[in-house]
């Protein structure tokens, strides 16, 4: 007993850290199977080696940041936050492509390794979002209070979907809305703040769109915001309604081919649909019990695209079966919980807000990139965390993990 | 709480896909994997009467290419063009046979080289859906002697595709082309089988081929021939290479052909695996026309050798006493009407009888013969006889003679009404009348034997089909006088003498085809077998240019020669006639000269 308390003063909740170590080396063992082609592919064959070679760097950073104090990091947002929307603005000039999103500027060259700023980004806006939710004395009633953690995210999401990068966009949203959650924002307001999306995608439907802005209209009027705000929201929701269409417009044609293809991934299955159907039957065709690890037809044949990346989840589904996929999921819950309940325990409202902000970025990663390798999330190409092959994001992640465990330990001491 | 409920619907998502919709996943799976692959069936082997190969398989490489979208195959075809040596003109050929048949693998080429071979394979990465199947080829041993006879195999075209009776082919099937290869598909085709190979997401073939059959191949049969190929061998060693004619050689009675040569001819291995374009041209443009065959569909008036056939109707008929005279004997020609029919020995021959008659080839005596009989009857009986017909051997090709059916056909065919003087013409083989080398053999076959003869086989597996058998309806005593007509040609005084031989009885009959474009053709149509015996063989021949039948007369006695001889275990030599032994110097003690 004595040596759990002493591990975990030093290195936090000794559950999380197993099973992210877990999840971790397993990660490299199906990296390397997603790299055994019947025709080989000998960047993809050797990539596995490069993912051990991050998680040793991860490590050591893990044991290095798991040392540093909370208050340190609350001070460190604001540089960090700096330099990370210095990074992203860099890497619109300078950064480029890799593998599937060639067409996209996302990497900046580093000599020995390809970085990904955004993923830091990511870690930096969480610890800036806290650096202001947990100043705030009450929980915020009205809009305006939510204008400043909009506009610490808006500025690095705006950055990162010049690149363009759907995806990891869209997990500062989900920070967004996690840390405002966990920093009291009553969910009328979270609504609120959402509603001009919704109505961007109602307005597709007209009498539909129409239906919404009626039940707005009078959630505005019971709800009992200000007059400007609702007058402000109110605007916004019709101003999306009527822009929703030229926007629609202005996407990408592959954009717009992916969000169809969510929908209907039927409609071309040569095109922008195959990424999916092929995800979809290697899953499917690796049943209860899988095909065995590293005898997945579909990915030793090629079929299967990006598997050592976004695609892991489907060599794990057709490789371990259902048992495989079901494990992974289970292992997943139950760190996002732990996550959770550190978030709870924690005193310090800064370092709360961080961790749930970390668990609000994590479940979003899990459920958009394994929902749509089942076909259930649209094709966002977003990692898996701990699993996809991709240096930055695992090492954003270990140092996301000895944030949490630092605050864990913090409390534990205390 | 919302966490659990988002990580339960995805495990829920997983286990419909995984647990309860799996197999159809599983089959989606092995489809995208896997392509099936035609696998030709060997075809049967040939074998002549005595078992010798008239055609067989080697083992040969097929270079295929999987289905793929045009814009891939087109490029791996670009690619592959300087390995296996493709012109644009092939490739766009290529790439039209595909089209036509999308979903089947595209034969590029049926007859891989060892270098081709090994330089795609090499190069194995840069040609997804490349296949290289190892198939049986077929292999002609008799080369050019036998080619218009066994035809040749080749790639089934896109009309062949369409018609009903190659429904069940796919494309880059081989398929019978000509011959006996086409005659009897059904027979020594086989039936292909099917498998599997498993290919990657860009069509590349992986795996160690595990051929998984699906539905095996079933053999061609092999196909047995009444052919004495080292007879058809003899012939066309024997016959001149810069002469073009046709030797048919037919057994009396079953009316087994026993040769069947034409000349000049091709070599059908050449045409194995696709033939080069240049060597088509040049078969198709040369004025000797290879491609031609002639012993089936070459046409040539009979010329006096239908003279026999005047005389077999006039004894049918018994319009004529076989040892009596003509009322008019013969000085050289006979007035008929306004005009003067010559006989072609201008001092005249006097009075014949029949046999004598036929060893002369006395005009005068058939046209008189002729005016007995009667235009009408003549035609009638004629036609009966089947000089208007095929005789129906089993080869896809094969020409009906030209001869008029009745005398409405000189209205129908030239819009006048023939005189009776028609019948003089007709009797000595001139006027509205071609045969084929084989329909005269087979007539003669008739007279050798009973008066009747089978249809014309060259397999024996022919037998049962229904075709035409012969009957010239004569007594034996008349059969006789014929032949003793026949014999008298090739005797002392008669116009095949320099072709009789030193050990078997040579009967037979010279004639003259008018050609109006050159030097006339030359024809012999024999029968030979031991002395004193019924004759074991006939032989038509026909030396295009050829002016007179003494000629053809040589090549007909050396095949019955060498055709007699192996059958009674003499040895064989190339000094047969009695030509070849005054030339030679030999004694020819057998002759005679009165």
């Amino acid at each position: 007993m004595a040596v759990i308390h002493r591990l975990r003063i030093a290195f936090g909740d000794p559950v999380l850290i197993l099973l992210v170590l877990g999840l971790s080396f397993f990660g490299v063992a199906m990296v390397y199977s997603a790299g055994q082609l019947d025709v080989p592919d000998l960047v993809v064959a050797g990539v596995w080696k490069m993912q051990l070679l991050w998680l040793a760097l991860s490590l050591l950073v893990f044991l290095l940041v798991v040392r540093i104090q909370t208050r340190w990091f609350e001070w460190v947002a604001i540089p960090a936050y700096a330099l990370s929307l210095l990074l992203l603005a860099a890497t619109l000039v300078i950064g480029t492509g890799l593998g599937t999103a060639r067409g996209t500027k996302s990497w900046i060259d580093v000599g020995p390794a390809m970085i990904q700023p955004a993923q830091f980004a990511n870690l930096a806006t969480i610890l800036m979002l806290a650096r202001v939710m947990g100043s705030w004395r009450e929980p915020p009633a009205s809009l305006a209070t939510l204008a400043k953690p909009v506009t610490i995210v808006a500025v690095p999401m705006g950055l990162v979907m010049l690149q363009p990068d759907l995806g990891t966009a869209m997990v500062f949203g989900a920070i967004l809305l996690a840390t405002l959650f966990w920093a009291g924002t009553p969910l009328g307001l979270l609504f609120l703040l959402l509603s001009p999306l919704v109505g961007l995608f109602l307005s597709f439907q007209p009498w539909l769109f129409a239906l919404y802005m009626i039940a707005l209209t009078a959630f505005l009027y019971f709800y009992r915001t200000f007059f400007w705000e609702a007058a402000v929201i109110w605007l916004a929701n019709i101003a999306a309604g009527t822009v929703a269409v030229p926007l629609w417009n202005s996407l990408e044609p592959y954009q717009r081919a992916r969000l169809l293809v969510f929908l209907d991934p039927g409609i071309d299955p040569r095109g922008a649909g195959y990424h999916v159907i092929q995800s979809r039957v290697a899953i499917g065709s690796g049943g209860l019990l899988g095909k065995g690890f590293t005898h997945g037809t579909q990915k030793r044949l090629a079929f299967l695209p990006e598997q050592h990346t976004d695609f892991i989840f489907s060599v794990i589904g057709e490789e371990l079966g259902f048992f495989g996929t079901f494990a992974v999921l289970t292992l997943f819950g139950i760190i996002l919980w732990r996550l959770v309940r550190a978030s709870e325990r924690l005193a310090d409202p800064f370092a709360g807000i961080v961790v749930f902000g970390i668990f609000g970025a994590w479940f979003a990663h899990v459920i958009v990139n394994i929902g749509m390798t089942v076909g259930v999330m649209p094709i966002t190409g977003i990692p898996l965390p701990f699993l996809s092959y991709g240096g930055s994001f695992l090492l954003a992640s270990f140092i996301a993990l000895a944030l949490v465990q630092r605050f864990t330990a913090e409390q534990g001491k205390i | 709480m919302l966490l659990f409920l988002v990580l339960g619907a995805l495990i829920v998502a997983f286990f419909r896909t995984q647990v309860l919709r799996s197999t159809a996943y599983a089959l989606q799976s092995d489809l995208n994997r896997l392509r099936p692959i035609p696998v030709p069936a060997p075809r049967g082997t040939i074998y002549d009467r005595n078992g010798r190969i008239v055609a067989d398989n080697l083992p040969g490489y097929a270079l295929l290419l999987l289905p793929a979208p045009r814009d891939s195959i087109r490029s791996t075809l670009r690619r592959l063009a300087p390995v296996v040596g493709l012109t644009s003109a092939h490739i766009t050929a290529l790439l039209a046979k595909q089209a036509a048949q999308p979903n089947q693998p595209l034969v590029v080429s049926n007859d891989l080289s060892f270098q081709q071979l090994a330089a795609v394979e090499e190069r194995r990465q840069r040609f997804p859906g490349v296949f290289i199947d190892m198939r049986p080829k077929r292999r002609y041993p008799a080369g050019r002697a036998a080619a218009h006879l066994v035809g040749y195999v080749a790639e089934i075209s896109e009309e062949e595709l369409k018609l009903p009776q190659f429904r069940s082919f796919t494309q880059g099937q081989l398929v019978g082309k000509a011959g006996l290869e086409r005659q009897y598909e059904a027979v020594v085709g086989g039936t292909p089988g099917m498998r599997y190979v498993e290919v990657d997401a860009h069509g590349r073939i992986v795996g160690q081929f595990a051929p998984r059959t699906l539905l095996p191949y079933v053999e061609g049969k092999p196909l047995r021939l009444h052919l004495d190929l080292e007879l058809q061998e003899w012939v066309a060693r024997i016959f001149p290479d810069s002469m073009r004619g046709a030797v048919v050689a037919i057994e009396p009675v079953s009316g087994h052909v026993l040769a069947l040569y034409t000349n000049p001819g091709y070599d059908p291995n050449q045409f194995v695996g696709g033939v080069a374009p240049e060597l088509w041209r040049q078969l198709n443009a040369d004025p000797s026309k290879p491609l031609l065959h002639r012993a089936v569909t070459g046409l040539y008036p009979p010329g006096s050798t239908f003279k026999l056939a005047t005389a077999a109707i006039g004894l049918e008929l018994g319009v004529v006493d076989p040892e009596g005279f003509m009322p008019i004997p013969c000085r050289g020609g006979l007035q008929y009407g306004n005009r003067y029919f010559k006989c072609w020995q201008a001092k005249g021959h006097g009075f014949l009888a029949l046999p004598d008659a036929i060893r002369q080839s006395c005009d005068v005596y058939f046209y008189q013969l002729g005016l007995k009989i009667g235009l009408e009857r003549f035609l009638a009986e004629g036609t009966r006889l089947g000089f208007s017909r095929r005789t129906g051997i089993d080869l896809p090709v094969e020409r009906a003679g030209n001869f008029p059916d009745s005398p409405d056909w000189f209205r129908r065919r030239f819009g006048w009404k023939p005189t009776p003087a028609e019948a003089l013409s007709l009797a000595i083989g001139q006027g509205p009348n071609d045969q084929t080398p084989l329909k005269m053999a087979h007539f003669y076959a008739a007279l050798a034997g009973d008066g009747s003869v089978g249809p014309a086989r060259l397999a024996v597996d022919g037998d049962s089909v229904e075709a035409p058998a012969l009957d010239l309806h004569l007594s034996a005593r008349n059969l006789e006088v014929l032949r003793e007509g026949l014999r008298r040609v090739v005797g002392p005084g008669g116009t095949a003498l320099s072709a009789s031989l030193e050990h078997w009885d040579l009967l037979g009959k010279t004639g003259t085809s008018q050609n109006p474009h050159g030097p006339d053709h030359g024809w012999f149509v024999g029968m030979a077998g031991p002395r004193g015996g019924k004759p074991e063989i006939i032989v038509s021949a026909i030396l295009e240019f050829g002016e007179h039948g003494t000629a053809a007369a040589q090549f007909v006695a050396k095949t019955a020669d060498f055709y007699l001889r192996r059958r009674y275990g003499m040895p064989v030599d190339t000094i047969q006639t009695l030509r070849e032994h005054l030339i030679a110097g030999r004694p020819v003690p057998w002759a005679r000269w009165q």
